[in-house]
């Protein structure tokens, strides 16, 4: 992820100027936190009341996945987003969606070891070991864990902006091997449709970071 | 004393029916329970039980069934709830996702149909539904199922065993093998065409497999005809083998002398071979099949339980595979 301290302040549209006192409110935050955890909410009532269908499990731990992959997108979402509408206070919410991110994904790992493999550490050493897109899921939850550990201030202060900032980009590996991951899961029945419209989304969010990249090396003149 | 009429043929209930199986179920509790005046009556209590047929969901047209005799065809397994056999079903022809065949498979017109019996038969012959349901007696049998995906059912389905249809066609000395293929009409299935399999969805079984008692040509479940999304009109039901096996909505049996290339098989033959028996010795090359998820009863939280060899039909049906190498004919 790109930090924000560099960029020029954006001439600001009288729309925007509209936004920005909304997102600084100091209820963003807190309810933003609560829209986070409505998708676990809503799968603790459907297990309760009995409405994830015939077979639950299967259901919690593809929910769950579908979730951490959706918090991905939306984490690295917030960066071209808050570029293109010139809202440099949306980055303050971006680290509480990456910790979501990481949250959900947890889960996701949770619902597999639990309810698919009883807990029991052998087996699921083995499935990892059998199955290459459960291999490519764990080490995408392991790469974000560094990222997770070092989210809050004093670990930044603590690395420095610039190294902070290289471990961070470990985030790209990680939207890539989830994907990879949600391929994988697919392939065996050959059921591409989701896997594509998630793939476009990373496709657009890893392209504008390229296209800003170049743009910015453009205008300083190049290195 | 009432019957039950069914397209104007007068059936004894079956629970009027002492089946073999609700005959030695009584004698074994009278084992169990002694022989004293109490045991006695428990017994007969018990025996009533054992009668009692599960309650028809009263979602479609009435199939009755007498409780078969077959030893293996009566598992006194709870059924699975109706709700989930039939939200949850793989047939590919309606979508991919197990939620997809139950909201999609309205569209199947399962009347009026036919069933062409083709190949190395003496009598080909192509049969009408109602010519096929009143061929013999039905039979209800509580059967397990067990998907390749590691997940089983309960299921009481209501048919009769193959082996009826197959001996009034006369198999010629010729055929080894039975091919069931299936319907794929891309005007009523919207995902024939699809490049998941090739279409249609081919199935089928050694000659002396489709003879077995247990495999059962059925056209119901429940109490009732087959919903469309678990094989209306009519299917094949291999209880020892994974689900696949089972091809649903037959429109052709065919007899065959060589081994009829199926559909799993053509589409990755590492993974799914011709016999897929149930076998909690062989793995898919992706995952275990030590373990399975009971729908509708296991808890969300509850352990998986073991896979049975041959699915738990390993005494009626070992004796197919004696001396075969199944790691090798998986």
């Amino acid at each position: 992820m790109d930090s924000t301290a560099s960029l020029p302040a954006p001439a600001a549209s009288p729309r925007a100027q509209r936004i920005r006192p909304v997102l600084l409110h100091p209820v963003i935050k807190p309810l933003l936190f609560a829209l986070c955890l409505l998708p676990l909410a809503w799968l603790i009532y459907g297990a309760a009341a009995d409405l994830l269908g015939a077979n639950p499990a299967e259901k919690l731990v593809r929910a769950t996945g579908d979730w951490t992959l959706r918090f991905l997108c939306i984490t690295l979402a917030v960066t071209p987003l808050r570029r293109w509408a010139k809202q440099p206070a949306l980055a303050r919410l971006r680290r509480m969606l990456g910790l979501f991110t990481f949250f959900y994904g947890c889960l996701h790992f949770l619902c597999y070891a639990w309810l698919d493999m009883g807990f029991v550490f052998d087996d699921i050493v083995r499935d990892i070991a059998k199955r290459p897109f459960i291999l490519v899921g764990t080490s995408a939850l392991l790469l974000m864990t560094p990222l997770a550990l070092t989210s809050f201030n004093r670990a930044i202060k603590a690395l420095g902006a610039a190294r902070w900032q290289a471990l961070h980009r470990a985030v790209y590996a990680v939207v890539l091997l989830g994907l990879l991951h949600f391929f994988w899961m697919r392939s065996a029945k050959h059921n591409y449709a989701e896997v594509a419209v998630y793939a476009a989304i990373v496709a657009l969010l890893l392209g504008s970071r390229l296209v800003s990249a170049f743009g910015s090396r453009r205008r300083s003149g190049g290195r | 004393m009432h019957f039950l009429s069914h397209r104007g043929v007068l059936h004894t209930p079956s629970s009027e029916i002492t089946s073999r199986a609700a005959y030695d179920g009584r004698r074994d509790m009278l084992k169990l329970l002694g022989t004293g005046a109490a045991g006695a009556t428990l017994a007969a209590w018990a025996a009533r039980d054992a009668r009692a047929q599960p309650a028809r969901p009263g979602k479609l047209a009435p199939l009755p069934g007498a409780r078969t005799a077959l030893s293996g065809g009566m598992t006194m397994e709870k059924p699975t709830p109706y709700a989930d056999a039939t939200s949850y079903n793989n047939f590919y022809e309606f979508g991919t996702d197990k939620a997809d065949p139950a909201q999609n498979a309205h569209t199947l017109k399962t009347r009026p149909w036919t069933v062409a019996i083709e190949g190395e038969v003496k009598k080909p012959k192509v049969f009408d539904l109602d010519e096929l349901l009143k061929l013999s007696p039905l039979e209800e049998r509580i059967y397990r199922l067990r998907c390749v995906e590691g997940w089983s059912m309960v299921i009481p389905w209501v048919g009769y065993s193959l082996a009826e249809l197959i001996k009034r066609v006369e198999p010629t000395g010729n055929a080894k093998y039975v091919e069931f293929v299936t319907l794929a009409d891309p005007k009523t299935m919207p995902f024939v065409g699809s490049r998941v399999l090739e279409w249609p969805y081919v199935e089928g079984l050694r000659l002396d497999e489709a003879m077995h008692p247990l495999t059962l040509l059925a056209f119901g479940m429940y109490g009732e005809v087959l919903p469309n999304q678990n094989g209306a009109p009519v299917r094949a039901v291999v209880p020892w083998k994974y689900g696949f096996k089972s091809g649903k909505s037959i429109v052709k049996i065919r007899f065959t002398d060589k081994q009829p290339p199926t559909s799993w098989v053509k589409s990755a033959s590492q993974e799914y071979g011709f016999f897929s028996n149930v076998n909690p010795a062989v793995d898919h090359p992706r995952w275990s099949q030590a373990t399975e998820r009971r729908i509708g009863e296991d808890g969300l939280f509850a352990k998986k339980r073991p896979t049975l060899m041959f699915n738990g039909y390993e005494p009626q049906v070992g004796q197919l595979y004696a001396g075969m190498d199944l790691k090798k004919f998986y």
